[in-house]
């Protein structure tokens, strides 16, 4: 049974991609935290994550025609970004928390290494299974 | 996608906050400059602060939605008045006796560096994180 590498490291591959976008979103709301009118954002991590792992998720072609050639790869994950409800919004209009944001950044890392850990577990697994040792 | 663009957030915040740090800095070291004409005298200085649009990602992903980064749009000079002092010993002192004190709130200005250098702890927490997570990703496999 050929099993493909993509396949092999299942959700783990697209899951770190969409970490390391929640990551740059999330620096980005830190590094606005005193940006007048600037709306704190998030991502969405279960949506992203079904939009990184499916096809029709990312961006697709349509053929017009019989010469066309389909695009069958996937492009990168559509992640949307969605704006915080803020919990005490300042009279500037930032709806940056600083609080929140370290939170959930830190949760993002922690989550990311976690990730990182089933995937070196997994190509561990496939080097054994190489070298037979 | 690039990797390295939150290092360039978080540098931008970095830089931000350190021309913040500045303009307080700026502030309180001129808080007692005092003038004898109301128009020259020292007016506090504060940055305003501004969220870059940035095409991140080309076409697909996050692209044209999301800000990247933030930027000095410029600095602003306080509108508050003059503080009038009358001290007619100064050298600087006008015909009448009376000197001018810059409009710098030396409370105000304490607060905003407590701000600015927490905003600036973040970013370089931020920077560390992210560094620790890419060597990890380096290291991933072996």
């Amino acid at each position: 049974m050929p099993v493909g590498l993509d396949s092999y490291l299942g959700v783990h591959a697209d899951a770190l991609k969409v970490q390391t976008q929640r990551m740059d979103v999330l620096a980005n709301n830190l590094a606005n935290v005193d940006t007048p009118g600037y709306k704190a954002r998030d991502i969405d991590f279960r949506t992203a994550l079904a939009a990184a792992g499916s096809p029709e998720g990312g961006l697709t072609m349509t053929t017009t025609d019989a010469k066309d050639i389909a695009l069958n790869a996937t492009a990168e994950g559509g992640a949307e970004l969605k704006y915080r409800v803020p919990l005490q919004p300042s009279l500037d209009g930032n709806t940056v928390d600083s609080q929140q944001e370290q939170a959930a950044f830190a949760d993002n890392t922690v989550h990311y290494q976690a990730t990182l850990t089933f995937l070196s577990m997994r190509l561990r697994n496939l080097m054994t299974a190489i070298t037979g040792q | 996608m690039s990797s390295f663009k939150i290092f360039d957030i978080a540098g931008s915040g970095l830089s931000a906050q350190s021309v913040r740090l500045n303009t307080v800095a700026s502030n309180l070291a001129n808080a007692d400059s005092v003038s004898g004409d109301p128009t020259t005298v020292y007016r506090a200085r504060h940055p305003v602060f501004q969220a870059v649009q940035q095409k991140m990602l080309g076409a697909a992903g996050l692209a044209d939605q999301s800000e990247a980064a933030v930027s000095v749009k410029g600095i602003v000079e306080s509108q508050a008045a003059p503080q009038m002092r009358y001290d007619p010993g100064n050298p600087l002192a006008n015909a009448q006796g009376n000197v001018y004190a810059p409009n710098v709130n030396v409370i105000e200005e304490m607060t905003d560096m407590i701000s600015a250098s927490r905003a600036y702890q973040d970013n370089v927490e931020v920077m560390n994180t992210s560094k620790d997570l890419m060597l990890a990703t380096l290291k991933l496999g072996q």
